[in-house]
């Protein structure tokens, strides 16, 4: 009872922002870093091992005043395919959909390839989504494909 | 970035590359003419390959331009430091072209997004190698007479042997049968297999090298099999021999069959082979140079009708 309470508090108390809902656990910091949460100045609320009726344990991030671009949102796409985003206004949710892996993803994830020009140079990554559904990745510089479960951050 | 720069053989359309077979035809017929005239091409090996450098660098004297560049990494700034980046920023003031291998993957096509002049990619470590795909169409259509509906067997290194996966990919647009013929260590890729499927193409795999295969072959397409690519060195001991090809295994072979290799060969192809009309791997290294002139001048934009 107490945690719904919490989950409910949780994501009421924002008048304006994101919020960045339904994350499974395992992937909540990893999100958080690929947010580049620890650099905002705005106010931001990390709810972690939440219940939800839909998967059972979930994590939470809520972002004040932010509107976060598509492009940033859609990285999240890369560790939990997912999770639903909430654009709040004035406490309504005036938009909510789900991310959405972009086709190219740029200086993001490294390659895993240690033969590989990006790992050798002072440049940045780039990677072509090849397979939207099971996240799969094709390095745009050396070839080498890579499976969701082997995708490094960089 | 230049458009103009060949990294990959999936950079050209069917069409272009059947006018690039075109006009390496051209180049054999004629292959001394100063199409280059006034031009400088670099050729920077920050890997030593002398064979590749070799043909690219009589490609470019046989049109008539100089040629600048290192064979061989360790005597350049490279070695102290230097970015590709910037290699290749500094003598992009000095040539034309250039034409590139290195023994990191993507590198050519790193250099192809910044500099102002064309980049060839002469072979990026395992990736990729189109000049060498370009001169083994050249010698199939050559010697076919076309490059539709053949049947290529490709045997030995089909894991690791950037020329085979190259070669599959490119044949795709001229719907081909192939054969693969590999140990379980050296089997064609899954990503490979894949691209065949997903393409309409069809496949079949053996692990044994048998006449039966062979008589049914347009192109048989030898690869060496290194010892280095083995983790179980018995396990290489016990096949080296398996996918070596002796020349009573063409005796009931169709009469339009030709044996390729990308050279160097060790044991793979018997030396009995070479005396039988069917094999081409030497001619197939000459074909390198037309194949490389044509390259050379479609990325310049010259018109060598």
């Amino acid at each position: 009872m107490t945690t719904i309470k919490n989950e409910e508090l949780a994501v009421a108390a924002l008048q304006n922002g994101t919020v960045i809902d339904h994350i499974p656990t395992e992937s909540l910091f990893k999100v958080v870093n690929l947010l580049g949460i620890e650099n905002m100045k705005s106010s931001v609320t990390i709810g972690f091992n939440l219940n939800s009726k839909k998967c059972g344990k979930k994590g939470i991030i809520k972002v004040a005043d932010v509107f976060l671009h598509e492009d940033t949102l859609n990285r999240i796409a890369l560790v939990a395919p997912n999770v639903k985003i909430n654009i709040i206004r004035d406490y309504k949710v005036v938009d909510k959909h789900t991310v959405s892996l972009p086709d190219d993803i740029y200086d993001i994830v490294k390659c895993n390839n240690p033969k590989c020009i990006t790992n050798n140079e002072p440049m940045k990554t780039h990677f072509h989504v090849i397979d939207r559904e099971n996240v799969v990745l094709k390095c745009h510089y050396c070839e080498r494909v890579v499976g969701k479960d082997d995708i490094a951050l960089k | 970035m230049n458009s103009d720069s060949l990294v990959s053989i999936s950079d050209f359309s069917k069409d272009e590359i059947l006018s690039l077979l075109e006009s390496a035809s051209r180049f054999e017929a004629d292959p001394n003419r100063d199409l280059l005239k006034g031009k400088v091409v670099a050729t920077l090996f920050f890997e030593p390959s002398t064979r590749t450098r070799l043909s690219f660098e009589t490609a470019v004297n046989r049109l008539g331009g100089r040629v600048i560049g290192f064979s061989d990494a360790n005597t350049t700034s490279s070695s102290k430091g230097e970015t590709l980046h910037d290699t290749i920023m500094m003598v992009s003031n000095y040539a034309d072209l250039i034409i590139m291998r290195h023994h990191l993957e993507g590198a050519a096509r790193y250099a192809s997004e910044f500099s102002p002049v064309p980049i060839i990619n002469a072979g990026d470590g395992a990736n990729q190698h189109p000049s060498q795909t370009m001169l083994d169409l050249y010698s199939i259509y050559k010697t076919q007479g076309t490059l539709d509906n053949l049947t290529i067997t490709m045997v030995g290194d089909l894991k690791y042997g950037r020329t085979v996966h190259s070669l599959l990919m490119a044949m795709y647009y001229f719907k081909p049968r192939f054969n693969f013929v590999a140990c379980d260590e050296l089997k064609m890729p899954i990503e490979y297999k894949e691209f065949c499927k997903k393409h309409d193409i069809e496949y079949h795999e053996y692990a044994d090298f048998s006449e039966e295969v062979i008589n049914q072959t347009d192109i048989l397409y030898m690869t060496r099999v290194q010892r280095e690519r083995f983790t179980d060195i018995m396990e290489y001991e016990r096949v080296k021999n398996l996918y070596t090809l002796k020349n009573s295994m063409l005796l009931g072979s169709k009469d339009n069959l030709r044996v390729l290799h990308p050279l160097p060969r060790v044991n793979e192809i018997s030396y009995d082979v070479d005396s039988n009309p069917k094999a081409y791997y030497f001619q197939q290294a000459r074909n390198g140079l037309y194949a490389r002139q044509a390259i050379i001048c479609k990325v310049l934009g010259i018109d060598n009708n």
